[in-house]
């Protein structure tokens, strides 16, 4: 915008840039175009696809299943037969770590996307519409906050039994009351401004107002708090785990398994380090992403 | 059905806004349009003056049924809009737009130019194609000025007269018989304000377009308007013709409106008298009784505060609530 890049914009330019037919652009065409050239954010989004893809098919490279004991090798080191070493009961940690891969993302997208579909239209409709429909569902939301998470998910497991899914909606449940919180303050303020008095003289109806003008111009704060979510989501799994509520044994997670190896450090450090070294370069990348986002969703900055 | 005499008519129009006074006190009623009558034909622009908080503004979104008003009506060709139901003011959005006083504020942040002056279009005649609704933005684009290459272009990167002019695209789309200005060219420079004023003054030669022109600037509104209407505490004290307004203003607020617009000749200027007013507007959660301008008025009566006066005829078509028009002021 500043003034130096002006002289070299010749008339020629102009002129050569006019014959070609202008065709409208989109905020999220436009977002992908500035996205693409966040270098930081397009090699986490390579480096994250790397992590997704060796999650999924790499225990492909072994003949291992995550509950074959090796007996041979229990807490073994890193070698030619367990390339990340071997657990306590000898199981290959290379295999194991891609499996708790799958199970932490699929926990930490799911729960994340639950959330923030649920969070972002309840906290946009409760802060556009306002007044007593406001109240009753804000008041809803913390008689929701005021329940102890895990009395909750105790509730949830007693009424639906043992179940991985149980996990999604648990953290899904709780997780969107914040994110509910935080798109209602927006909306309050958004509200007020005169481009959504102006979408109301043209006809625009409430759901289209709150879809086309609300939601777009919350994502700067959301995008950022989606980022903090996942890491979150992948934690409490963890959490969930170590009390014996969420994934069992013998399948795994990269928080189980971190638990586990931050248990046997000082023994066997492989233990944890690999799956650690997992969870931060994933956590780094959704970061880096997460920034471009909101940057690329924000057309102010160019 | 007879053919309705005026394209807009306004009856007796209340807006009151509910102030709370706090926790268990109860709450005060904000008169910030208390009854206001007028009429408007098709190709005609009033002007509505007044000071800051004065209900211009309440009054244009009333009219368009942005703020639900409290009492009296608004007939639109005829009909009844305050009782009327969301389809039959959804019909009535494509006929009655509005442009906005802040030109930047009135535009999403995060829409392209070109998807702002679709939105209208796209509202109501969701059936058109995007082809058409392209071309559609493309000649409207032109007609107000604005560059074909800016459809792709954000808000934030235009000037405060650029972006009225996408404002005007985005009203005019529709091709709408009347547009409620609230204040277009208070936020713009001097120069800009000239081209926005004869951008208007020219759609509404080409499409016969009626404006309710909401301003505090006497030039500006005596530039464009027909019929000017001056509020003051949400009452209309002075409707006249623009010609016999500025030629013998009858109330004395709209004389001292009159008499404070500055002169281009600085002789003149000199020997222009002012009539300055004492004190500040009152509350208008607390209006005085009677005449809401005596506090403040250099004709002030007993009369005054006792009896609130009629908005009665005055001359030809000049219409004024003063129980003494036209008596001379003397500083």
């Amino acid at each position: 915008m500043t003034q130096t890049s002006s002289p070299t914009r010749t008339p020629a330019d102009a002129s050569a840039v006019k014959p070609r037919k202008i065709q409208g652009r989109s905020l999220w065409q436009n977002a992908l175009r500035r996205l693409m050239r966040n270098k930081a954010a397009v090699a986490s989004i390579g480096v994250l696809l790397v992590i997704v893809i060796v999650c999924c098919f790499g225990q492909l490279l072994r003949p291992y299943a995550i509950d074959d004991v090796a007996w041979d090798a229990i807490g073994a080191p890193p070698d030619a037969n367990h390339w990340f070493g071997s657990d306590q009961n000898g199981r290959d940690l290379f295999v194991r770590v891609l499996f708790g891969g799958r199970i932490s993302l699929a926990v930490g997208l799911i729960a994340t996307i639950v959330s923030l579909v649920i969070g972002v239209l309840y906290g946009a409709t409760a802060g556009f519409l306002g007044g007593k429909i406001d109240s009753a569902m804000m008041r809803f939301v913390d008689i929701l906050y005021s329940l102890p998470f895990m009395f909750f998910v105790i509730l949830l497991m007693v009424i639906l039994g043992r179940n991985i899914l149980l996990i999604f909606v648990a953290i899904g449940a709780v997780e969107w009351l914040d994110m509910a919180r935080i798109v209602r303050g927006q909306t309050l303020s958004i509200k007020r401004r005169e481009f959504i008095e102006a979408a109301h003289a043209s006809g625009v109806s409430t759901w289209n107002i709150i879809r086309r003008h609300i939601v777009p111009n919350t994502l700067g704060p959301v995008v950022v708090y989606t980022t903090l979510t996942v890491p979150k989501v992948i934690l409490l799994e963890s959490f969930l785990s170590f009390l014996g509520l969420g994934v069992q044994e013998p399948m795994t997670s990269w928080g189980v398994l971190i638990s586990d190896g931050a248990a046997n450090m000082e023994i066997a450090p492989w233990m944890l380090v690999w799956p650690a070294l997992f969870l931060a370069v994933t956590l780094f990348c959704l970061n880096f992403i997460g920034d471009g986002i909101r940057d690329a969703l924000d057309p102010k900055d160019r | 059905m007879p053919e309705p005499r005026h394209m807009l008519e306004v009856i007796d129009l209340k807006v009151h806004f509910p102030v709370s006074r706090g926790f268990l006190r109860g709450q005060d009623k904000l008169k910030a349009v208390d009854g206001v009558s007028f009429n408007l034909r098709a190709g005609e622009t009033l002007g509505v003056v007044g000071e800051s908080g004065c209900g211009k503004s309440t009054l244009g979104r009333a009219v368009l049924q942005l703020i639900q008003p409290t009492d009296g009506n608004v007939l639109w060709m005829g009909q009844e809009l305050t009782e009327a139901d969301s389809a039959s003011l959804r019909t009535l959005r494509r006929d009655v737009q509005i442009i906005f006083q802040d030109p930047l504020a009135s535009l999403d942040p995060r829409m392209t130019v070109g998807e702002i002056i679709a939105e209208p279009l796209e509202t109501h005649y969701p059936e058109k194609s995007k082809a058409e609704v392209r071309e559609a933005v493309r000649a409207i684009m032109a007609k107000v000025g604005l560059r074909e290459e800016m459809i792709n272009r954000y808000p934030h990167e235009f000037s405060g007269g650029q972006a009225q002019r996408i404002g005007i695209a985005r009203a005019m789309i529709l091709q709408p018989r009347l547009i409620v200005c609230d204040e277009p060219v208070s936020a713009l420079d001097v120069s800009i304000q000239a081209q926005i004023i004869n951008l208007l003054m020219q759609l509404q030669a080409e499409f016969n377009l009626s404006l309710i022109f909401i301003s505090h600037d006497l030039s500006v509104v005596r530039h464009i308007s027909h019929r000017i209407m001056v509020l003051y505490l949400g009452k209309l004290v002075e409707l006249a013709e623009r010609d016999a307004l500025y030629a013998r203003p009858a109330h004395p607020y709209t004389r001292a409106l009159i008499s404070a617009v500055p002169l281009p000749d600085p002789a003149r200027e000199r020997e222009r008298k002012r009539i300055v007013l004492q004190g500040d507007l009152p509350s208008p959660l607390n209006p005085p009784s009677g005449c809401r301008f005596r506090t403040r008025c250099p004709l002030a009566e007993a009369r005054c505060a006792e009896e609130e006066p009629k908005l009665r005829h005055f001359g030809d078509g000049q219409e004024v609530a003063c129980h003494f028009p036209e008596r001379e002021i003397r500083p």
